[in-house]
């Protein structure tokens, strides 16, 4: 397949990068503009939180980030109950005029591992009131395909706890969604390296999302390059198809003609 | 009237609606989302959705995030 026409559908609409990024824990705008134009991602994720009232000079990401050039995707971190992450999305809607959001309901504060219960709940009446709904969520299949039925966009298990640069630690899990959902499988949270990433897209994910590895790596500009160049080379790796994985060797080179 | 904005008590003219608060703040409305008791108030109505004494107000937007 060529590289051209292999782009992520999500609810409808079509991306040609399946890398999505954060745009948190930046040591100023300037770097994360630079990161995310470097990245190539067109979906970028955003939080909402309260307007700083009594101090207006403050400036605005969103004076850095054009809502044209870009997919926001709001998330709801921080919330631990459905109510909460409902309410977020709601404004997040009102405030960004699109109907993408990164649904996250945190179950507990040293983890920030999914209440997949309130998740499920949120997910439910998100999706009624016609969002179209990212879950970030455990990688258990038998959770994402619940959030398939609900009629989630997509499912986005985790590799490893948020910011935590573990790496895809259950690759078998995710291989168990991908072969059991229909919906894109995302990566999110996780990811540290470029090498992580690269094995999310070999495992067939249909993008990877993250923050922290990008963020707060000591150069994040080329490692925001690193990634864009990994889950290319990922996704191609998966769409070449690799090589059986087998004990022994098999030479390379032909036994014939050798010389004696 | 005294109004709650983002946790904090304000006092505001009476009869002011959420374009006039917004306005005083000097915040730009196209990229903020406003609720009045937990409700969206739809940017369409901020001219005249008055606010009314004791009311609480939120007003978000979008920052850095993952």
């Amino acid at each position: 397949m060529p590289v051209s026409s292999d782009t992520l559908k999500i609810a409808g609409r079509e991306f040609s990068s399946r890398l999505m990024v954060g745009t948190g824990k930046y040591t100023s705008f300037e770097q994360m503009v630079q990161a995310l134009e470097i990245s190539g991602a067109e979906i970028i994720t955003v939080a909402v939180r309260r307007v700083n009232i009594s101090d207006r000079n403050k400036e605005s990401l969103l004076d850095y980030i054009d809502p044209k050039k870009y997919t926001l995707l709001p998330n709801t971190a921080g919330c631990y109950t459905a109510d909460d992450a409902i309410r977020t999305c709601r404004l997040a809607r009102e405030a960004g005029l699109s109907d993408f959001v990164k649904l996250e309901v945190l179950g507990d504060e040293k983890t920030l591992f999914p209440d997949n219960e309130e998740l499920l709940k949120a997910a439910k009446i998100l999706v009624n009131e016609g969002f179209t709904v990212l879950p970030y969520c455990s990688d258990d299949v038998i959770l994402c395909k619940k959030l398939e039925d609900i009629g989630c966009a997509a499912v986005m298990p985790l590799g490893a706890p948020i910011g935590s640069g573990l790496g895809i630690r259950n690759p078998y899990n995710i291989r168990i969604i991908l072969e059991n959902v229909s919906v894109p499988v995302i990566v999110d949270a996780g990811v540290g390296a470029a090498s992580d990433a690269a094995i999310a897209m070999e495992l067939g994910c249909a993008g990877v999302l993250m923050n922290t590895a990008i963020a707060g790596a000591q150069n994040p500009v080329a490692m925001a390059e690193a990634m864009k160049l990994a889950v290319t080379a990922g996704r191609l790796s998966y769409l070449a198809g690799r090589i059986p994985r087998k004990l022994y060797a098999n030479a390379s080179s032909p036994l014939d003609g050798m010389i004696s | 009237m005294q109004i709650v904005i983002n946790g904090d008590q304000k006092e505001i003219q009476d009869g002011s609606t959420v374009a006039d608060l917004l306005e005083l703040l000097q915040i730009g409305r196209e990229r903020v989302a406003v609720e009045v008791n937990m409700d969206i108030v739809p940017k369409a109505v901020y001219d005249t959705y008055v606010l009314t004494n004791g009311n609480q107000v939120e007003i978000v937007h979008f920052v850095g995030g993952g």
